[in-house]
């Protein structure tokens, strides 16, 4: 058994793992924690398939930052567990049932079409080979469009993530910009009308400004 | 010659635009100044026009193609000869008058403006129907003029008679538009063209041709010719298409003087003058157009002698002349159709002039037994009417007895199959004509004056823009047989417009009758002619009977009706035409469309069809939305199953 | 060297697995929804894998948008949930069934 083939019996084992843990573990934070064990052990399944590049992203993007959203949520909302697992042992056994037949399901498909002898493994890359920069031309030459559809949609999300959640609280001492601009004359200052004082009469009003 | 040919309609149609869209802006005085203005320019460059084709002149071609269709090139075009510039005169210089008299007679109207955009559309209606050089524009005309018709006859549109009897007539043309369009298809259908100069052509061609119907084979030429005519059946009113035209007189008296005694009713007879080249190869169809206006002829005129209302009588009188305009073309004397078609459209728009100038000294009151003894207050309206009522009965010199003798005599002298009966009876027609016409002379301007005491107070002669044209078109209906009748004996007046069989030639006869005499001696001829022959001794009697009968002793046509009894009553009723329509066209289908509405429609289309269908997607949704729980997890039990469904397939195949 | 069908069969065993998870943990939004994480996941490693072994990059171009589509999704998701727990403070999804018809 070479080292690949260890490396990668392994982390599908933790991924099967992780991933029936995930689904069954009692507790969401735990099971976001299982989630990021499931995702580091998939990022190491795609390196075995020489996918670096998106094995990196794999972790950075989901365990670096939607795990750490779901962790957020989960410990932000206040649930009561015991209400939310009723039922789970209920549904045990329909749940495997049906888990088997789709294993079945999907062996029966993959075991006709998709033998060793059908897809070979590919030769070795050459050194100097980057699957990075393999990616990246790809992405910015044929797939330039769907790639900027993709840059509006991660836009569009982090817009509508914002505008559902954001709310006025009562008391907030936020500045409003626009009101700012729009403020009239009238808001800012008032003119108050006033008696002019009396002054003594036969002195000229502007003796201070003559030269003494 | 192409831009003033062009100029004729297109004036008229823009004074109507002016008035129509302008005239509440303009005002009164500059609404009938444009529209007066611009039916003057018409007729003063169809005089032109007129000259021109007396002068050897000939038009005929498309100035603008509007669109093509199939192949087939629909276009806007002249056929300028002398049947449509002798139409163009008559129509402009008629229209002229209306409009000069309408000032008058619509002063205190308050659809004053509308009144002369109407009557300015109509005139250009009229003239794109007599100059166009296709089937298609035609068709144009024949349906703007109905249009004005309807728009003219319901103009005082809070009167439900009014309404009623426009709708009336609206109904009654669309039967013999529906014949007429036919007809115009299957000319398309034949000859592949719809213009003037290609059917014509290959008239003789398709004139072979006929085709399996009921009762053995028809001639093509037999179908359009009769299709068409039952177009101008509708239009110039010819029983049993008659019963819209005495209703039309809803409408105000200028119009009915214009449209419903002059010009409109007349363009079925233009019509079939025109079509001449086809009627001529049918003798069939020859045949119904003889019969039909025969009947029409006397009929009609029978019923004129029992109607009080003053425009009613003149309005049968129209339907009898129609006839007689109409035997003339079954005769195939289609020019004399048309000279008696101008000498009528003078002295009958005359006639409704001077009945509309009574009536608007009486008050707008129609009913001649209300009247009388108008002659010594209104002296200019007597002598004009008197004049039209002369000319009418066909008293020699005036223009209707030149005419109507000619018609007369080509019926006599016709060979097609119901001639003898068609020669009787325009020539008892005649006795009628003359005795209905001095009947409404003596009513309404001899004898005692038996109108309210009230409107007597009032009572005096029209302003000069009523009687003025009055007197302009008692010259013409003086005059006008002793100018036409040569040219018309001659063939002059048409041209080449026209196409006579020799067979059927009744005028040949009729000019051989004068072997050759000319210019005074022919009309000196005519006239001893008419002297001393039946028709004019037959008139004489009905003025006689009508003096007597109403002159002498008033009591006496009451004592006749009492003794005719249901003959009376038959004639009265209008033959039944009207309460058989009534009872079966109106009343049957009010009573069909109940049926449907209420059967078919609200039952079957609105219950069985969409409140079902309605009811079914319902009751399926029902059921359909049990499975719509509203959990998500169900949803996604629901795509796992799609999913086991989609990896078995991909299994098994 | 390791054959594809063991990187299906892996796939198609998160797949199962994750699926499984919808459906035990069918009241906790939060839980679906990382099964939902899982799933993709699962068709991820069938896209590389098949990148890999056709040597094909645009497996890996396809698997690139859907972390795209993912995180979107996943934020979105989280966001609605907070929207959903503060009106009804509860994120149990049997007694979210206003969609029922």
């Amino acid at each position: 058994m070479t080292f690949l083939q260890f490396a990668f019996y392994f982390f599908s084992a933790t991924l099967i793992f992780a991933a029936a843990m995930v689904v069954t573990v009692r507790n969401p934070v735990k099971a976001a924690l299982f989630l990021v064990l499931a995702f580091f052990s998939a990022a190491c399944v795609w390196i075995t398939l020489q996918a670096e590049f998106l094995a990196i992203v794999l972790v950075l993007v989901y365990v670096g930052a939607v795990m750490v959203l779901f962790l957020f949520v989960v410990m932000m909302l206040d649930i009561d567990l015991a209400e939310l697992r009723a039922g789970f042992a209920r549904y045990l056994p329909v749940g495997s049932v049906i888990a088997v037949l789709l294993v079945v399901e999907i062996a029966l498909a993959l075991a006709g079409s998709f033998s060793p002898q059908r897809f070979a493994n590919p030769p070795a890359q050459a050194a100097g080979y980057s699957n990075t920069r393999e990616l990246g031309e790809q992405l910015y030459t044929t797939y330039v469009y769907p790639f900027e559809i993709a840059a509006f949609i991660l836009l569009v999300a982090i817009v509508a993530a914002i505008a559902l959640t954001m709310r006025e609280r009562p008391g907030g001492k936020r500045i409003d910009p626009a009101g700012q601009v729009r403020t009239r004359r009238d808001q800012r200052l008032r003119i108050v009308k006033m008696k002019p004082a009396n002054r003594p009469t036969g002195q000229p009003a502007d003796r201070e400004d003559q030269p003494s | 010659m192409t831009g003033i040919y062009t100029a004729i309609p297109l004036s008229c149609l823009a004074a109507a635009l002016i008035t129509g869209l302008f005239g509440k802006i303009i005002g009164r005085r500059a609404a009938h100044s444009v529209a007066i203005a611009g039916v003057a320019v018409a007729f003063a460059l169809s005089v032109v026009v007129y000259a021109d084709v007396r002068a050897g002149n000939l038009f005929n071609g498309a100035i603008y193609t509007w669109a093509v269709s199939g192949g087939v090139p629909l276009r806007i075009g002249f056929m300028i000869d002398g049947l449509s510039a002798a139409m163009m005169v008559v129509v402009t210089f008629v229209s002229l008058m209306v409009h000069i008299y309408t000032i008058g007679y619509m002063a205190d109207d308050p659809g004053y403006q509308r009144f002369f955009c109407y009557i300015a559309l109509f005139t250009f209606a009229m003239l794109m129907l007599v100059m166009a050089n296709n089937f298609l524009q035609l068709f144009f005309g024949w349906e703007a003029v109905g249009l004005v018709s309807y728009l003219l006859i319901g103009f005082w549109y809070e009167r439900d008679s009014a309404i009623f009897a426009n709708l009336k007539a609206f109904l009654v043309n669309r039967v013999g538009d529906f014949g007429f369009l036919l007809g115009i298809a299957a000319v398309l259908y034949l000859f592949g063209s719809l213009d003037y100069g290609a059917v014509f052509a290959g008239a003789d061609r398709v004139a072979q041709q006929s085709v399996a119907g009921p009762f053995g084979e028809w001639q093509w030429m037999t179908i359009i010719c009769l299709l068409l005519f039952v177009g101008a059946m509708g239009k110039s009113a010819q029983i049993p298409l008659h019963v819209w035209l005495p209703d039309s007189m809803e409408g105000p008296t200028p119009i009915s003087a214009l449209i419903h005694a002059a010009t409109m009713v007349t363009a079925g007879i233009f019509m079939v003058a025109r079509m001449s080249p086809l009627f001529e190869l049918s003798e069939t169809a020859l045949s119904v157009v003889l019969v039909t206006g025969a009947t029409t002829a006397i009929l009609m005129a029978l019923v004129g002698l029992v109607q009080n209302d003053i425009k009613r009588v003149v309005a049968y009188s129209t339907l009898s002349q129609l006839g007689y305009m109409t035997v003339a073309l079954g005769a195939s004397a289609y020019q004399i159709a048309i000279f008696h078609l101008g000498t009528h459209a003078f002295f009958k728009a005359l006639l409704f002039l001077a009945a509309g100038s009574v009536i608007i000294a009486m008050h707008h009151e129609q009913d001649m037994r209300k009247m009388g003894g108008l002659r010594t207050i209104m002296p200019v309206t007597y002598i004009t009417a008197a004049v039209g009522s002369l000319a009418l009965a066909g008293i020699p010199p005036f223009a209707g007895f030149f005419s109507k003798d000619a018609i007369i005599e080509s019926a006599r002298h016709s060979q097609v199959w119901g001639a003898g009966y068609a020669y009787t009876a325009v020539l008892l027609g005649v006795f009628v004509t003359a005795f209905y016409s001095f009947r409404l002379l003596f009513i309404t301007f001899h004898g005692k004056n038996r109108s309210d005491p009230h409107i007597r107070r009032h009572l005096r002669e029209s302003p000069w823009v009523v009687t003025g044209p009055l007197l302009a078109l008692a010259v013409p209906s003086i005059i006008a047989g002793f100018l036409l009748f040569e040219p018309v004996l001659s063939g002059e007046l048409l041209g080449g417009a026209i196409h006579i069989d020799p067979q059927h030639d009744a005028v040949a006869k009729l000019a051989a009758g004068y072997d050759g005499k000319q210019g005074f001696a022919l009309i000196l001829a005519a006239l001893v002619h008419g002297v001393s022959t039946a028709p004019f001794w037959l008139a004489v009697a009905g003025i006689i009977c009508a003096w007597y009968g109403y002159r002498k002793k008033p009591e006496l046509p009451g004592k006749i009706a009492a003794a005719c009894g249901p003959l009376y009553r038959i004639v009265q009723n209008k033959y039944g035409f009207d309460d058989l329509y009534q009872a079966v066209f109106a009343r049957g289908s009010l009573r069909l469309g109940n049926l449907l509405s209420r059967r078919i429609d609200a039952g079957l289309i609105d219950d069985a069809v969409v409140n079902n269908s309605a009811r079914v997607v319902r009751r399926c949704a029902g059921v359909m939305r049990k499975a719509q729980t509203g959990f998500t997890h169900h949803y996604a039990f629901a795509m796992i199953i799609g999913l086991f469904c989609l990896i078995t397939l991909f299994v098994w195949l | 060297m390791i054959p594809l069908s063991h990187y299906l069969a892996l796939g198609a065993a998160l797949f199962a697995l994750s699926v499984v998870g919808i459906f035990l943990n069918r009241k906790n939004v939060v839980i679906l929804l990382m099964s939902i994480e899982l799933l993709l996941l699962a068709v991820n490693i069938n896209f590389v894998a098949f990148s890999h072994f056709l040597q094909d990059v645009a497996g890996q171009v396809f698997v690139f948008f859907i972390l795209t589509v993912a995180a979107a999704e996943s934020a979105i998701g989280l966001a609605i949930l907070i929207v959903l727990f503060r009106s009804r403070r509860t994120i149990n999804v049997e007694e979210l069934d206003s969609l029922k018809g």
